[in-house]
């Protein structure tokens, strides 16, 4: 009974859908209030609508009822209950309900925060918010019903993919979502705005916490997959530049664009009809990346049940979202104002080159995403792009971005003097050299990391002196800075945190891509492998018994000198609903680098294959990620953005310690 | 500064950069590419010795053996046409299984012997990798049915 | 501002869409299912059967399976199957389930599997399976143009190929495609 009141509650959600998207735009377009009046209560209701029936799935996997088809083939009685309710968005029904509320939540957060926005554009934001809702119910109800039943009813699930059991990824795709889902509230403002044709900084305001609220989940989102991928499976990497990476890494590059670009509308009034673009990128590029996750139009190591038909609904949902955007785009976009000037060195300069260099970064992922098909498609050849490309390609445009970081913000408005301001950062650079140097003196190259390492300390003290200068660090008695630091904006303070955030993950994203050491071998219980300086011995394994699994625990001693470091059990798991073996690394932090260890299968001599990865600061990219959404978190609560400050501030730090945990 | 400057200035930055990322993006292309070769190919001597490939196929069975140093593989990958020896060092991954599909990527060495440096299977574990499948259709094998009962 | 200037700004402001309808057409192309590995059109399909005859797996008692056991006018599920295939596992309850409660007429081919792994597989899992050929070489799974483990087909009561089934038969496949054939081609 219960599943066929989730199936009514997400039919009739549709419904209310179909209402909130027309009634309300319709009154905007007439000026009839009581029909924009309709768009609140119908946010409201939709969601309450979707929570029903996403509470109804959830009930239905907590329960184990496997006359659900979705239950069956994703869930399993011996499962623990954490894994029960995450395999509700673990597969490709589930995850769709997930998206419907998370969209239905922003949508009814509108409603609730929006009350001092001019009633027809809430009215149309909240119609057009209403449209993506329309596609992606009907998605769900016509290709991929969670709630189909089958009858008769098996005695026991399929279990969820064991890969998938894990807490890091339980969690990832809820933080995804809303990111990716987060960013539909720039696009349905942009929507709006060049429905009535009108941008002005009142807009930008509203634009930009929603931009931050999603770029903060959708970075921790990231990270999260990314952590789960460094300890799941076991090969020492966290990031692939896999497609399904890539499909969330180009909204994320596009947002940070948005976001940056937001703030010149709010400030100066200008970059109006760009910043709509990019809004509209924003989201498409989301939509793109659910695309290429769920259509199986590339090959990924990450795979999710495709189906054809599914495919060519979310391409029609694409054509219609995306190219419905772009030609209300190009007809009504030359018509918005152009806005204040600016002199090419001033603060609006470089964030326009923030923006140039971010969207074409974007556009070399994307292009690195997607060439293998337009290759195929011209000449039937397969190919698959890696590493090397982005290396070759990426890296170096984020080289001058990160360089201009450091000085963007010490440039005023509408015109600045650079050379002043490059003697304000006599210091940074005198750090980025010692930083290079060091890295010579420590590792001895490569070129890149040298000059990557330099580049991070670079931006490090550069943030960090822009803000002294601020509040008059050491140049002003110590009181007196505090006051000002008290007296600065939060958003400030957000920056600050965020760009040298940035900076350590930076640090540690190069020194774990250039200086990893890695070395596999055949160990005998009692033998030792010494690496960097560490000592690993293989002391026992034992086999132990998992609710759902069976599992070889090795006990790995590290040592350094006759100092005790740490006891690691990496694990090697049997699920046998299905068949599948998979592997837990034991990881131990110093803080400096992480130590990492894999165990592999038994020789007949009674041996175990032995994987050791010594990780160099590969904890300051999470520590660094951290500062980041961090950053986010505190500049949304600047009084600027206290319309809905509560409610965003008690969501978001749940995500960010999330990402830790 | 009238506006005609500045949009002089901003085109001509994004022009540069757009440029510069243009260059950047080509030069990867010419050499950063790894192509997609099955064991037919291989044993046909289409592909370049020393540049980095990938070689997708099923993992022949009884083929799977562990060298005397313990950590090294070797192992024969066939698209039922060919097979090609193939040896990895190092962990190989959890759903690696005789007579499932797989993925390796890496060179071929100067004796035909094909060296890799990755191997990689799917997180599916229902059907095979795309590239397998697509390699094993290409090799012809599944293809020879009609004209021999005919 | 001449009139061409102005039609140049428009055409940049078109560009985005320009670009996202080559993309798109990329997009639907990707989507072609020829490019789909779960739904292989089978160059044997409305095919008779190829000509084979396979003993039985050695050391089990029973019949071998031949062409010729294809053509007898009933119709027929064939599934390639070996215990080193782990979603065969899974697909196994489904066939147990087709040949205890349809009553469909079910032979398996054992491909390239050591036999004395194959009856532990079968003694293990159940055997639902009326005749069993053992192909031990993989000739005869390359003469039905199998590529991967497991494949199912269905030979309607003149031996010829009616479907493929490339890769593990899940439940949805079984109620919406598999049954009604057999039902139809039963008639």
């Amino acid at each position: 009974m219960i599943p066929e009141i989730g199936h009514f509650a997400l039919i009739l959600a549709l419904m209310v859908a179909l209402v909130q998207g027309s009634v309300p735009i319709i009154g905007a377009a007439q000026g009839r209030t009581a029909w924009m009046d309709v768009a609140r209560p119908a946010a409201l209701l939709q969601l309450a609508l979707v929570t029903i029936a996403f509470l109804a799935l959830t009930w239905a996997f907590v329960v184990s009822d496997f006359t659900v088809l979705n239950v069956v083939q994703n869930s399993h009685t011996a499962k623990p209950l954490l894994y029960k309710i995450s395999g509700v968005w673990g597969n490709h029904e589930g995850s769709m309900v997930l998206w419907v509320l998370i969209l239905a939540a922003f949508g009814a957060a509108v409603a609730v925060f929006g009350g001092n926005l001019p009633p027809p554009l809430r009215a149309r934001v909240l119609s057009v918010q209403a449209w993506i809702a329309i596609g992606f119910l009907a998605f769900s109800l016509l290709t991929s019903n969670p709630f189909e039943r089958i009858f008769p009813a098996p005695l026991n699930g399929r279990d969820l993919n064991p890969l998938l059991q894990d807490p890091g990824l339980a969690f990832h795709p809820p933080m995804l979502y809303a990111g990716y889902v987060g960013f539909s509230m720039a696009f349905s403002f942009a929507i709006a705005a060049l429905i009535e044709g009108r941008v002005d900084p009142a807009w930008a305001r509203w634009v930009r916490p929603w931009t931050l609220v999603a770029w903060c989940f959708l970075t921790a989102g990231i990270t999260l997959g990314s952590w789960w991928a460094y300890y799941e499976l076991g090969w020492g990497g966290w990031w692939f530049w896999d497609p399904v990476e890539n499909a969330s890494f180009m909204p994320w590059l596009m947002g940070t664009a948005l976001l940056h670009s937001a703030i010149v509308v709010e400030k100066r009034d200008a970059l109006k009809a760009w910043t709509i673009l990019l809004a509209i990128l924003t989201f498409s590029l989301s939509l793109i990346g659910t695309f290429i996750v769920r259509s199986g139009l590339l090959t990924s190591v990450h795979a999710f049940a495709t189906d054809p038909e599914r495919g060519l609904f979310i391409l029609l949902l694409l054509c219609v979202t995306i190219g419905g955007s772009l030609i209300l785009f190009a007809i009504r976009a030359p018509a918005v104002q152009a806005g204040g000037l600016f002199a090419p060195v001033s603060r609006e300069g470089a964030l326009v080159l923030n923006n140039l260099l971010l969207v074409v970064a974007c556009g070399t992922v994307f292009l690195g995403t997607l060439y293998p098909l337009f290759l195929e498609a011209a000449t039937g050849d397969k190919i698959s792009v890696g590493p090397p490309f982005y290396n070759k390609t990426f890296v170096p445009i984020m080289v001058p971005l990160i360089a201009v970081m450091a000085i963007g913000p010490f440039l005023a408005w509408k015109r600045a003097d650079l050379a002043g301001v490059l003697g304000r950062l006599k210091l940074a650079f005198a750090a980025a050299v010692l930083a290079a140097l060091g890295a010579v003196a420590l590792e001895g190259g490569p070129v890149l990391a040298v000059l990557a390492m330099g580049l991070a300390a670079w931006l490090i003290v550069g943030t960090l002196a822009e803000w002294a200068d601020r509040i008059k660090l050491f140049r002003a008695p110590l009181g007196d800075s505090l006051r000002r630091a008290r007296g600065l904006p939060r958003s400030a303070h957000g920056m600050t945190l965020a760009h040298a955030g940035l900076a350590v993950a930076m640090a540690g994203m190069t020194a774990a891509a250039s200086w990893k050491v890695e070395s596999v071998q055949v160990m005998q219980l009692g033998d030792s492998v010494e690496m960097a300086g560490y000592t690993y011995r293989l002391d026992r394994v034992d086999q132990v018994q998992g609710p759902n699994y069976t599992s070889d625990i090795a006990q790995v001693t590290i040592s350094r000198g006759d100092r005790h470091v740490a006891r690691l059990t990496p694990e090697k798991r049997l699920y046998p609903v299905q068949q599948m073996p998979t592997t837990e690394a034991g990881i131990h932090t110093t803080g400096l680098a992480d130590l990492y260890v894999v165990i592999g299968d038994p020789d007949e001599a009674g041996g175990w294959t032995v994987r050791i990865f010594h990780e160099p600061l590969v904890p300051w990219i999470w520590a660094g990620v951290l500062m980041m959404v961090l950053g986010g978190i505190v500049s949304l609560s600047d009084r600027r953005f206290r319309l809905g400050a509560p409610a965003r501030r008690a969501k978001a730090p749940a995500g960010a310690t999330v990402a830790q945990t | 500064m009238t506006r005609k400057r500045r949009r002089l200035y901003m085109v001509l930055a994004a022009m540069s950069i757009l440029a510069g990322a243009a260059a950047l993006v080509l030069g990867a292309l010419q050499s950063e590419l790894t192509y997609f070769y099955s064991p037919t190919d291989l044993a046909a001597g289409s592909a370049p010795a020393g540049r980095s490939i990938r070689l997708g196929g099923l993992v022949e069975e009884g083929s799977v053996e562990r060298l005397d140093d313990g950590v090294t593989t070797s192992f024969r990958v066939t698209d039922l046409t060919s097979s090609v020896p193939v040896t990895y060092r190092g962990l190989l991954p959890d759903l690696f299984r005789e007579g499932q599909g797989v993925v390796t990527e890496g060179s071929l060495s100067a004796d035909g012997a094909f060296v890799a440096r990755e191997v990689l299977a799917k997180h599916d574990e229902n059907y095979m990798p795309r590239e397998v499948t697509d390699a094993l259709k290409k090799s012809g094998q599944w293809r020879d049915p009609t004209e021999a009962t005919e | 501002m001449t009139t061409g200037m102005v039609i140049g700004r428009r055409l940049a402001y078109l560009a985005p869409l320009a670009i996202f309808g080559i993309l798109a057409v990329y997009f639907a192309w990707g989507l072609n299912p020829d490019r789909d590995p779960r739904a292989l059109p089978s160059v044997m399909i409305d095919q008779p059967v190829p000509e084979f005859a396979l003993p039985p797996i050695a050391g089990m008692d029973g019949p071998g399976l031949s062409a010729a056991d294809l053509r007898t006018g009933e119709v027929t599920l064939v599934n390639f199957f070996a215990s080193w295939c782990v979603p065969c596992r899974l697909e196994h309850r489904v066939l147990i389930e087709l040949a205890t409660q349809d009553k469909v007429r079910l032979f398996g081919i054992n491909y390239k599997n050591k036999p004395e792994e194959a009856r532990a597989w079968l003694a293990e899992l159940g055997n639902p399976y009326g005749r069993i050929g053992a192909d031990t070489t993989g000739r005869v799974g390359i003469d039905w143009g199998v590529y991967g483990l497991p494949e199912t087909f269905i030979i309607d009561r003149s031996g010829r190929i009616r479907y493929r089934r490339a890769g593990q038969i899940d439940q949805q496949t079984l109620n919406e495609t598999i049954r009604p054939l057999i039902r139809e081609l039963s008639q």
